[in-house]
């Protein structure tokens, strides 16, 4: 079993919540798990990464070799595609649909069409089904609820992740990005038919 | 299944855990990415007050140093955490630290920053290590920083030395299931007996420097039998490998389903076990060498003079020179094929850090750029924090980022030399850490600068912790002998805007030494008290 997911987006749209969540669910099933963050100046609005990779086997180097992630999980259509190096063939490429813009930010239809060039991709506006669950900054776990149906670390393992991750912060918390993370895991479903 | 004692702990975690559990009273540091975890871990962590350890920021890396060193003498464990610049701040203390030995066990974490994602330089810690002749711990998992967090206590009461723990960003910033063992009481209170080591007049100092030098053999002695360094055996000797931190992890990565075949040693631990190298080199054709960072190791082993091509890395530019490695980059180095076939699209564009929207910085900024169109050019010294983005469009406000403390000292000499009008923007974290003395010069010659002390309140760039003299700044540079009539405050917001401006001009003008606290508190990390 193993996953090699680059998570990716602008600082503070909440990549390493995701990251926590897939790394704590991948320890509550036992299984060996490397993450690697950014902190410092690049937390300052610029472009965020987190390379993540869970194994039954122990894990070597933090940093994914290009060409062997299974997922990219974007909260930001360009950054998504600012590692798709690192893409395998059969990879998918998942990302939030609503841009965070720069002054030189690229037309959206030319974003979109570069997007779906993957044949593996699920682009859904994740900001709206987030608001839908009670607060748009979940919308980090519509993402990873998108992405969860080709991730070999199980669901339930990700929902105890979130229960972990989220708990500290009240029952409402953990309902609501639930609730984020399953509507992002609906509309991938449904895209995939 | 789930481990109990297994926690998901950062690189840096894992060293303020392993500090703990080792019986620490004293973590002391200055905060610097990719070093500022290991003490917010330990202020957090409930043990920490429970025990009364200390945990507070200290103004800055040399501070930190001598407070660790203090308690070192005192007979109890401390850690002095700090980022690779940090050390330069820190090493009259840290290398004559070394002279003196200690007494409770001391460790110095520093994280290295190669590829600069946050740094002035790539500066290898390990040369310090060297230079001030003491074992360094160079852990390649989080797992290991933490076992070799503990180790190195043993090992620095045990040689009554201080031990330099080196991290490097990736492994600092990494997290990684972390097996946790027993905890240990603190040391008691036992000040040394043999209390003039620590009086390095010369005639002392000549003595423990000597010792210091003898001692040597001895550590390497220890590394050699270290359980930190492996000879790890293999069947193709046409090449041996030395991979030293991160670095193994990076080879290892090659070695997923085929195992390694070249003879390999496994580095931890300096000085350099050199027993094992020997075998290494007797054994093989060629000896590839793979560290993160300077070439340290490689400079050390191969020949500069009459290269015979027989130890490979960076040098031999079969490795990088410069920047961070991954394992695609030591699989070419292997000669293995790499899959490299999509490349980021074009429209890919680049998104540099900007400071936050509601930043104080900005307004700052905004006024001084529209005094350029009335005073025409200026130049402003800056140096760290999140200022420094203000090098950046739009604003392109700043000249100058050379390292901490440098923005007032260098609009002084530039003053000295004619430049006018010379101004300096300083943080209020970084002025406490290195502004006040620079800025003591210039009251006492009383230079034609201004200095602008954009203070928000906290030390934000690495995450919001506390700084020195919150509510203090006027007072200090009153204390300085500022004078009163050229120490102004503003509070830059658009509204302010004329006024400020209007401020900043006339102080300007001065020729003498003007400081203008500008104050709003950081958007981002601010708390109310």
């Amino acid at each position: 079993m193993q996953d090699n997911i680059i998570l990716a987006g602008v600082g503070g749209q909440g990549i390493l919540s995701i990251a926590a969540v897939l790394a704590m669910g991948a320890l509550s099933r036992g299984l060996y798990v490397k993450q690697s963050e950014v902190h410092g100046m690049s937390q300052r609005g610029g472009a965020v990464q987190s390379h993540i990779r869970i194994s039954d086997k122990e894990i070597q180097s933090v940093l994914i070799p290009k060409g062997h992630a299974n997922a990219i999980i974007s909260v930001e259509p360009m950054e998504a595609l600012r590692y798709v190096p690192w893409l395998n063939k059969e990879g998918w490429l998942v990302t939030n649909s609503e841009p965070y813009k720069i002054p030189e930010y690229p037309d959206l239809e030319d974003l979109k069409v570069e997007l779906e060039r993957f044949s593996n991709h699920i682009i859904l506006d994740a900001g709206k089904l987030a608001k839908k669950a009670g607060n748009k900054r979940a919308a980090n776990m519509v993402v990873l609820g998108a992405a969860s149906p080709f991730l070999s670390l199980g669901e339930d393992a990700i929902i105890e992740g979130i229960k972990t991750i989220f708990s500290p912060k009240g029952t409402r918390m953990v309902e609501l990005n639930m609730d984020a993370f399953n509507y992002g895991k609906e509309i991938a479903i449904k895209q995939v038919k | 299944m789930k481990n109990p004692n297994i926690k998901l702990l950062l690189g840096d975690e894992a060293v303020g855990q392993a500090g703990l559990d080792a019986g620490i009273s004293g973590f002391y540091g200055y905060p610097g990415t990719p070093s500022t975890e290991i003490i917010t871990y330990v202020q957090r962590a409930k043990i920490s007050k429970e025990r009364s350890i200390h945990t507070k920021w200290s103004v800055n890396e040399k501070t930190a140093m001598e407070e660790a060193l203090g308690m070192s003498y005192a007979g109890k464990r401390s850690m002095v955490t700090m980022k690779h610049v940090g050390l330069n701040v820190a090493a009259d203390a840290f290398i004559n630290s070394a002279i003196s030995g200690v007494n409770g066990g001391l460790v110095i974490a520093v994280a290295d920053d190669p590829s600069m994602h946050s740094s002035q330089n790539e500066q290898d810690s390990r040369f310090y290590g060297k230079f001030a002749m003491i074992p360094v711990m160079e852990p390649s998992t989080q797992q290991e920083a933490y076992d070799m967090t503990r180790y190195a206590f043993d090992l620095s009461e045990k040689v009554k030395l201080p031990v330099l723990l080196r991290l490097t960003t990736r492994l600092a910033h990494s997290r990684s299931g972390v097996i946790t063992g027993e905890p240990k009481d603190q040391n008691k209170l036992n000040p040394p007996d043999d209390t003039h080591r620590f009086i390095l007049l010369p005639s002392n100092a000549k003595g423990r420097y000597a010792s210091l030098v003898d001692m040597q053999p001895e550590l390497v002695e220890i590394s050699e039998n270290s359980k930190y360094n492996k000879f790890l055996p293999g069947t193709d000797s046409s090449l041996g490998i030395i991979a030293s931190g991160i670095g193994y992890t990076y080879l290892m990565d090659n070695y997923l389903e085929n195992k390694n075949p070249y003879p390999t040693i496994k580095i931890n631990q300096y000085p350099l076990p050199k027993k094992m190298i020997r075998e290494l080199f007797q054994q093989c054709d060629k000896i590839l060498i793979i560290e993160e960072g300077y070439p340290v190791i490689e400079e050390l082993l191969r020949n500069n003079i009459f290269d015979d091509g027989k130890v490979i890395g960076k040098l031999s530019g079969d490795l990088p020179r410069t920047g961070e490695l991954n394992s695609d980059i030591v699989a070419k180095a292997l000669g293995m094929k790499i899959v490299d076939d999509l490349s980021i699209p074009d429209i890919v564009k680049g998104r540099p850090p900007a400071m936050c929207v509601g930043c104080g910085h900005r307004d700052l900024y905004d006024e001084l750029n529209f005094l350029t169109k009335e005073i025409g050019k200026r130049r402003v010294f800056a140096d760290i924090g999140c200022y420094t983005l203000g090098a950046l469009p739009p604003y392109e406000a700043i000249d100058t980022c050379i390292d901490m403390g440098a923005s007032i000292t260098m609009a002084k000499g530039a003053a000295d030399a004619g430049i006018f009008p010379a101004i300096a923007v300083i943080g209020d974290s970084t002025f406490t850490h290195s502004g006040i003395t620079g800025l003591l010069d210039a009251v006492n010659e009383n230079s034609p600068i201004t200095v602008l002390i954009s203070d928000n309140y906290t030390t934000a760039m690495t995450g919001g912790q506390d700084t020195a003299a919150t509510g203090r700044i006027a007072e200090i540079c009153r204390g300085l002998g500022v004078e009163e009539e050229h120490l102004k405050l503003i509070v830059p917001l658009k509204k302010n805007m004329e006024k400020n401006i209007e401020i900043i001009k006339n102080e300007i003008n001065y020729q003498g030494v003007s400081v203008i606290i500008a104050q709003r508190e950081c958007v981002k990390f601010y708390k109310k008290m």
